[in-house]
């Protein structure tokens, strides 16, 4: 179960991006962060920012055309 | 003090991650609603990579500072007639091409509510909430007529072409938009 999550259903770019950088600045190296989004964009958005930004992308799936990903803050 | 010494100490007392954060810089020089739009979604997500972004708003880039209410502006006629058919803040912007005297971004506007685009104007506060800083330009400004009553609140003081120079000598993305 991640420390948080964020609820980026109906948001578009560069929304979840936004919203999971937001969330991300309330965590310590280590915790998790899960991102719910419906934006086709973040499909790519997340994971990319997420390593440039030196953070960890532990788990990525689709369930109900719905985009989850958990990004462990690095 | 130079502008990136200024930039560096606001992005301290911000609490930025660090001052070494990297630079970008964008030159927002137009007030059409499809350019404005780009320049806030890139600004706010180079915001959200910890990057330490500077607008710099410029030409009619100005339109997008404007206070809704800032009315005709200026003491010469020619001014005057700009803030006639120029009205600027974010709600009144125009395409650059599919206009139709205002039918266009009246639609646009509508299908970004319907699929949940957030605003150029919602996108601008968010701006300014996670540190961007919105550099009006001061030639622009004496040129249209427009003070800083004229514009929104919570911008950097007016600056010129030398301190965006400076800026993006050392930016690591500096666009033109």
């Amino acid at each position: 179960m991640a420390d948080v999550t964020v609820d980026a259903r109906g948001l578009q770019c560069p929304m979840p991006v936004i919203k999971t950088s937001q969330a991300i600045k309330t965590l310590a190296a280590g915790q998790t962060v899960e991102v719910i989004a419906s934006d086709r964009g973040a499909l790519s958005d997340i994971p990319a920012w997420a390593g440039d930004m030196g953070h960890t992308l532990k788990e990525q799936f689709e369930e109900n055309d719905e985009f989850h990903f958990v990004v462990e803050k690095g | 003090m130079t502008a990136q010494e200024t930039a560096a100490e606001t992005a301290m007392a911000e609490g930025s991650d660090s001052a070494e954060a990297e630079k970008m810089v964008i030159i927002a020089a137009s007030g059409d609603l499809d350019k404005a739009w780009p320049v806030m979604i890139l600004a706010t997500t180079g915001a959200a990579y910890g990057m330490d972004v500077t607008v710099f708003f410029t030409f009619w880039g100005l339109e997008v500072l404007k206070r809704p209410d800032s009315g005709i502006t200026g003491d010469d006629w020619r001014q005057k007639m700009l803030g006639v058919f120029r009205k600027g803040s974010p709600d009144k912007l125009g395409l650059s091409t599919m206009n139709f005297a205002g039918m266009g971004p009246w639609m646009m506007k509508g299908l970004a509510t319907d699929k949940n685009v957030a605003s150029v104007g919602e996108l601008l506060e968010l701006a300014q909430d996670m540190g961007v800083k919105l550099w009006p330009c001061q030639m622009t400004m004496d040129l249209m007529g427009l003070s800083n009553d004229d514009l929104i609140e919570g911008l950097d003081k007016p600056a010129g072409a030398g301190s965006a120079i400076s800026l993006m000598k050392d930016a690591s993305i500096s666009l033109f938009i």
